[in-house]
């Protein structure tokens, strides 16, 4: 009886669902091979104006890590007809907000405006897609590096546990790989990228042909291409865009790591390398990452937080690239308990999925949160995880920017099996990072290496 | 389903002979046009049988409902040797109520894919549901059980507490966190509302009667209102809402009265020491004033200009001009009655000298009448931008939340931003002498005392008082066991 309730209440949100998600839109491509993606939403008299460029520090070359990011920041400068600083402020005076973010795959920019303001930020932002090294020096490069040096120190050195990432990826992947550096960089390459590798970088990447332009909210989508070709139309062409080439990767060790930081308490971070965004696998392993962490009912949580107490958080997330993945799981024990304890109890549940399918309601749960937090997104144009951004995401990874129910459809058409399968196949004991952050002169508290040899 | 996608999509491939060809003129940013309004939807009240309060907006392009219910007690409201209780009394509701166990009602309610939080703020308090509209029925159901049937079982508040504990215990190693505590602390002293915190002992005192007491005491029907958003209407609204909280029992409840703390007499420099930090955490300011201030326009262009946007002054000086750190901001915390100014980075350790300088330097600078650019993009900054602030059922009850608990009138959002854009330059001005004095402001800093202190000494700031971080924090808990 209770089942067949839960089925038939299911049936009905899928359906009222489906007609909702979805972003309706228009794709034009400009002659320089801007990919122009508008989407109408008159619900507020406000605009947003979202940029991909199609780099990011995973483009890098050697000695040269964090160069994408402090390249976003260099974008913020002032260009070709816009002096320094007036970016920014002619915005403000429009009652604009604007940011920008790097990842390991690409650098976005967005303007969220009041509608009356949409040519501005179309002027301003083609003004730096196409003229930003004409008002380029040494002094800008210099101010900036300053301010994401300051960047790393705030937000990695004087942060506890504040290393982790860093030391995860450089251990998961071989130097060879993009994705073995962070994205922020190291302070000596920060300190090494100069004035050149900004001209040469903005024309490898910075180019119509390697980004995509999403225009979100209270616009008339015919007049708005007509402004875009206006203010992007004369920009020219760049090369085409050098691939990446990273050998394929796999660990096939269990890297045991210890750092000591000024923390109170030792953290545990257990990392594997995983299938690529949107291909077979990444999907399951998002959502083992909630059936191990996800809420209180979820498996770890329930056990190491909820029943045994031994652990102040856990979590676990599947962190998606274009040409790999992470997944992780991250747990702080408490005071008394150590590391070793934390793992045993980690691992032990592993096992479980791996020996025996998750039930059904843990994978339809998901599924459910998934669908709700889609609908959210449809409140707003702008920010980083409005419409717009939405649109140039999956533009980017999957040729199409309407792409929210193919997305879901993943979710929906996995099994209990698939999930098993995939915990089997992606989280092998003798293929991981397992690095323990312990107070200072603790290292007894830490994951013990190894004694037996290899 | 493909079909009707595909059919929403129209790909427009562009042929070349369009007409851009021409070069535009970029000599000048281009001419915009009127700001079209923002309409705001109608604010409709009504009340259950019971007198319990309703605000409604309806909002119709996503099938998504947002209920708050806000009840007025918060973290002032706690007995001083009880420091924490309203904050664990809310953590505590959602573990357990109508005799479902805490891990039921989280199944129950992540099943359907919503969210109910519930929190302590300083003055008032809320449990709100968020959830898709084909959830709402089974998702209001259990958000009733949680406001009116909690059952606060000692082994879940048992847990509680363990979490308590470590999360204090983690403090000692954010720095953000000790300087926040430590601003707070010596601004408004350690036995006010504002500037105390709880401890390892208040933790461990805290008794399952403790929250039920508190519980019964302030959560009525009478002290409570709902606040609504989203694709519902409001006839609809009304039974649903009447049929879960219809029955809520009103009581008695007395207010309570706070009293100010008193304003800063002289700067003195707080130096708390966090050593081999890389950078220095600075928290500069006051007391500030009250949110129904008639100066609040006035104030809230101010702060934009001298430390509320990017292009703020401080942002502009110590991190686009200097390079001393990431960012800098200020903002005044408006409450009922004063809360604080302050005005913070984070800065690199060999800098903190240098920057400590130019914040003052700009604090001082601001009493001095403003260039009118400056002034017509601080003002358009905040008057133009308010319309984005209405686009989420979550951000639309926020509003509404802060209208209720000040009472504002309720052409509030749509007189707004005139308000703001008829703020005159003499207004700003009178403004930053009132309430800027840097004279008389605390300076607190979290950093490495090796290598900031001799810098410091030598600004003159004031006095220099050396603190260690258990001088703000108390004792490290000790919960090895």
């Amino acid at each position: 009886m209770k089942k067949s309730i839960v089925m038939l209440f299911l049936f009905c949100a899928i359906v009222n669902a489906q007609n909702q998600l979805k972003i309706p839109y228009v794709r034009h491509v400009l002659p320089n091979g801007l990919n122009v993606l508008l989407h109408e939403d008159h619900s507020t008299p406000t605009v947003s104006v979202n940029i991909w460029f199609h780099v990011g520090s995973g483009y890098e070359k050697p000695g040269r890590t964090g160069f994408a990011h402090l390249f976003e920041h260099l974008m913020f400068m002032g260009s070709g007809h816009v002096a320094v600083g007036e970016f920014d402020k002619l915005l403000e005076a429009a009652g604009g907000q604007n940011n920008g973010s790097t990842t390991e795959d690409r650098t976005n920019y967005y303007e969220d405006i009041p509608s009356n303001a949409l040519e501005l930020a179309l002027y301003l932002d083609s003004d730096r897609m196409g003229y930003l090294v004409d008002a380029m020096n040494a002094q800008k490069v210099d101010a900036q590096r300053d301010v994401v040096k300051n960047e790393r120190r705030q937000s990695y050195e004087n942060r506890p546990y504040g290393l982790s990432e860093e030391t995860i990826l450089k251990n998961l992947y071989p130097s060879t790989h993009p994705y073995s550096w962070p994205v922020i960089g190291s302070m000596a390459d920060l300190s090494a990228a100069s004035y050149e590798d900004v001209v040469e970088f903005f024309k490898t990447y910075y180019v119509p042909n390697n980004a995509s332009l999403s225009i979100a909210g209270d616009i008339n989508p015919k007049e708005t291409l007509k402004l875009v070709e206006k203010w992007f139309g004369n920009i020219p062409s760049g090369k085409s865009i050098p691939l990446q080439n990273p050998a394929k990767v796999k660990l096939y060790e269990e890297k045991i790591i210890v750092l000591e930081d000024r923390v109170q308490l030792p953290r545990l971070y257990l990392a594997w390398i995983t299938p690529p965004r949107f291909a077979p696998g990444d999907a399951e392993m998002d959502v083992l990452a909630s059936i191990l962490t996800g809420g209180k009912n979820s498996r770890l949580y329930q056990k190491l937080v909820y029943e045994l107490q031994i652990a102040q958080d856990v979590r676990a997330f599947q962190s998606s690239g274009k040409l790999s993945s992470q997944f992780e799981l991250i747990a702080t024990a408490r005071a008394g308990h150590d590391l070793e304890e934390i793992k045993k109890v980690i691992q032990s549940e592993i096992d479980k999925i791996k020996n025996e399918t998750p039930t059904q309601r843990e994978l339809q749960r998901i599924v459910n949160q998934n669908e709700a937090a889609f609908l959210n997104q449809l409140e707003r144009p702008g920010g980083f995880g409005g419409k717009a951004n939405i649109l140039n995401e999956y533009f980017y990874y999957t040729g199409n920017p309407d792409y929210a129910n193919e997305d879901l459809a993943r979710y929906k058409a996995l099994s209990v099996n698939d999930i098993q399968t995939a915990a089997q196949t992606y989280l092998p004991d003798n293929g991981r990072v397992v690095l323990s952050i312990v107070p200072k002169g603790k290292t007894a508290l830490a994951v013990q290496p190894k004694t037996e040899g290899k | 389903m493909k079909t009707r996608i595909c059919i929403s999509i129209i790909i427009i491939f562009a042929s070349v002979n369009l007409f851009f060809a021409q070069e535009v003129d970029r000599t000048k940013p281009p001419k915009l046009p009127e700001a079209r309004a923002l309409k705001i939807p109608e604010i409709q009240k009504f009340l259950l049988s019971n007198g319990l309060k309703v605000v409604l907006i309806e909002k119709h392009e996503v099938p998504l409902v947002q209920i708050n219910l806000s009840i007025n007690v918060g973290s002032v409201n706690d007995q001083a040797d009880k420091v924490g209780l309203a904050n664990l009394t809310l953590d505590m509701m959602d573990e357990g109520a109508s005799g479902k166990s805490s891990l039921e009602l989280a199944d129950a309610i992540d099943f359907l894919g919503a969210r109910i939080s519930t929190g302590a703020g300083m003055h008032s308090s809320s449990i709100s549901l968020s959830t898709p509209l084909s959830k709402f029925d089974e998702a209001l159901k259990i958000m009733s059980d949680i406001v009116l049937r909690p059952d606060f079982p000692q082994k879940e508040l048992d847990r509680k507490k363990k979490d308590r504990l470590t999360s204090l215990l983690q403090m000692y190693d954010q720095p953000t966190a000790i300087a926040s505590a430590a601003f707070n602390g010596i601004l408004f002293g350690k036995e006010h509302p504002y500037g105390r915190m709880t401890n390892e002992y208040i933790i461990k005192s805290f008794s399952s009667d403790d929250l039920k007491n508190f519980y019964k005491k302030y959560f009525v029907a009478n002290n409570a209102t709902i606040i609504a958003v989203g694709d519902v209407k409001a006839n609809d609204l009304k039974k649903k809402l009447e049929a879960v909280f219809g029955k809520w029992k009103k009581g008695e409840i007395k207010a309570e009265k706070i009293k100010e703390a008193s304003q800063v007499a002289n700067r003195v420099v707080y130096l708390i020491d966090k050593p081999a930090a890389a950078q220095s955490v600075i928290s500069i300011g006051r007391i500030g004033t009250e949110r129904l201030t008639a100066d609040f326009n006035s104030l809230i262009v101010m702060n934009t200009i001298l430390g509320g946007s990017f292009t703020s002054r401080l942002n502009n000086n110590l991190r686009e001009i200097h390079g001393y750190t990431y960012g800098a901001n200020s903002r005044f915390i408006f409450r009922p009655i004063p809360g604080s100014f302050i005005a913070s980075s984070s800065v690199q350790t060999e800098v903190t000298d240098k920057a400590l300088f130019e914040f003052f330097n700009e604090l001082n600078a601001i009493r001095e009448p403003i260039p009118e650019d400056e002034l017509a993009r601080g003002k358009n900054l905040v008057a133009l931008s308010y319309p984005g602030s209405f686009q989420t059922v979550a951000e639309i009850a926020g509003q509404l939340d802060e209208m209720i608990q000040y009472n504002l009138p309720e052409n509030y959002f749509s007189t707004f931003m005139d308000k703001i854009l008829s703020v005159k330059n003499n207004d700003v001005n009178a403004v930053a002498k009132k309430y800027i004095v840097p004279e008389q402001m605390i300076v607190v800093v979290v950093g490495d005392r090796t290598k900031v202190e001799e810098g410091i000494k030598k600004l003159n700031l004031g006095e220099i008082k050396n603190l260690s971080i258990e001088d703000v924090l108390g004792k490290t808990p000790n919960l090895d066991k």
